[in-house]
């Protein structure tokens, strides 16, 4: 089970505390009713799915209730960073070599 | 490549098994060939195997990472069942299933295919309501799938409680007696070993590092940790990695790739005689011929190529299942693992062309991928061979997620994830 630290409440609480919201960073387009198919298709359906580092959502549903951004390792699990919605996404050269 | 019969058996015998052959031969990789396919699990292997027996192609080479039957291949609760709700589902998982009736017959190799029985658990209302909508849409399409009462489930699964009093109570039961079981890694060293006697190579222990692509677009070949290969087609079936194969070409997918998770338990002597699912409380299981007890456990939440999972999900399974089955709370759990499973927004696959060409691929069949091994690659080599799909998988393409014709099989399917 997963450790995960709420930016929000800014401790390590347990996994079952939270819901994964699946990748960060994707912003739904201003003009959504004027988007293609093929950009509507990219936007809502494709994920990058990386092996390695990944910006995704998480949501302490049974804490505070907000959603807020992790970078987390695929291949260990661990997370890198946790920080709050609205936040810069963090340069993933701050995160290579660390011994992930 | 020498026949496996009853006489083989004898003559084997009377020399100390002296004279088995390997499964398939370990050949170093040419330059050059007509099919690559990236990944060698049962959907890939099997996908050479057909190219080879009903499109005529030969030249190809299966290369795998790892060794073969070491991914998901081995990972899976080995359970076949093709009583889906859809249309585009019950048409693959049953063409996979009459597949598998055969598959033994077919590659002269024991995949230990074994009709017991796949029953469903009905524990409410929506429950009931629910699965006797399978049983009908089954039953229009052709497919066996029936209703039983809690006595007759009891009957079929002695070690079933049934009691009005137990912690999930069952009002009923949806059973499919043709599903059942088979030995996973036999399918894909029973498709290898076919395979390479047609002279297809299999080349284990090669990581696919870039996929190459020539002036035009189209794919040239694959570089790799043994060198460049060369092929004009590119056949990319490679479950957890599907993503990470296909970002090499440039091509994204709607995956997202999760842990699964199964456990067995120690032996026990033959108790559990068919294969027992409970979608609402999560769990699964069966009885291997080595007298484990069989059970799949959900995914979990977040994407991850670590094949392992939090602790929190197996509890909850085992939690269920000793409710089921009170007669299993003290056997011991002797081994748990967990595999990456590809997961669609749809939970259904995806086999497609791409937008480059001479790139297939067969992905997204998430958690629920062994059952459809033969289909899946039967289907697949059609698309290979052709460029176009087969009518039965015609559903299955890439556009969907364009056009908005998804198969929702999430909500619907038998087992939710």
């Amino acid at each position: 089970m997963l450790l995960i630290h709420c930016p929000y409440c800014g401790e390590a609480r347990s996994e079952l505390e939270f819901a994964g919201a699946g990748e960060a960073h994707i912003a739904r387009p201003e003009n959504i009713t004027e988007v293609s198919d093929e950009d509507f298709a990219q936007y809502f359906f494709m994920r990058t799915n990386p092996k390695g580092i990944h910006y995704e959502r998480w949501r302490h549903i049974h804490g505070c209730g907000r959603f807020f951004n992790a970078v987390r390792d695929t291949v260990s699990d661990r997370f890198l960073k946790t920080y709050k919605t609205g936040e810069p996404k963090p340069d993933r050269a701050e995160f290579e070599g660390e011994g992930r | 490549m020498r026949k496996y019969s009853v006489f083989a058996l004898a003559r084997e015998a009377m020399r100390h098994h002296s004279g088995w052959e390997k499964h398939w031969t370990s050949p170093e990789p040419k330059s050059e060939y007509d099919v690559i396919i990236i990944g060698g699990g049962g959907h890939g292997m099997g996908a050479a195997y057909y190219l080879a027996k009903e499109h005529g192609i030969t030249n190809i080479a299966v290369i795998e990472k790892g060794w073969i039957g070491g991914g998901n291949t081995g990972r899976n609760t080995t359970i076949v069942r093709s009583n889906y709700l859809y249309d585009e589902s019950m048409d693959i998982y049953e063409h996979s299933l009459k597949l598998w009736e055969g598959l033994a017959l077919d590659l002269n190799y024991n995949v230990m295919y074994s009709p017991r029985g796949v029953m469903m658990l009905s524990h409410n209302e929506h429950d009931r309501q629910t699965f006797k909508r399978h049983v009908h849409a089954n039953r229009l399409y052709g497919i066996d799938n029936e209703w039983l009462t809690p006595e007759a489930a009891k009957e079929y699964c002695p070690p079933l409680d049934i009691a009005a009093t137990a912690r999930y109570p069952i009002n009923g039961a949806a059973l499919q007696r043709r599903a059942g079981t088979a030995r996973h890694d036999a399918v894909v060293w029973g498709y290898g070993r076919a395979a390479s006697d047609r002279g297809i190579h299999i080349i284990q222990n090669c990581e696919v590092k870039g996929i190459r692509r020539g002036p035009d677009g189209a794919v040239s070949g694959v570089e790799t940790s043994k060198g460049f290969i060369g092929a004009k087609k590119i056949g990319v079936s490679a479950s957890g990695h599907n993503s990470v194969v296909m970002a090499m070409a440039d091509v994204s997918l709607p995956l997202e790739s999760q842990p699964l998770q199964a456990l067995v338990s120690e032996p026990l002597k033959p108790i559990f005689p068919c294969v027992v699912m409970s979608n609402t409380v999560h769990a699964y299981i069966s009885q291997s011929d080595k007298g484990e007890l069989v059970i799949g456990a959900g995914t979990d939440q977040y994407n991850s190529y670590s094949q392992t999972g939090g602790l929190q999900i197996v509890t909850h399974t085992l939690d269920a299942i000793c409710e089921l089955f009170p007669i299993f709370r003290r056997v011991k759990m002797m081994r748990q693992w967990g595999g990456i499973t590809d997961n669609t927004p749809d939970r259904s696959p995806i086999q497609s062309i791409t937008p480059v060409p001479g790139l297939f691929v067969n992905c997204g069949w998430g958690t629920g991928g062994f059952k459809a091994t033969p289909g899946s690659a039967h289907l697949f080599a059609h698309l290979i061979a052709k460029g176009e799909p087969h009518k039965l998988a015609a559903g299955l393409t890439l556009d969907r997620y364009r056009t908005g014709r998804l198969i929702d099989e999430a909500a619907a399917a038998a087992v939710a994830h």
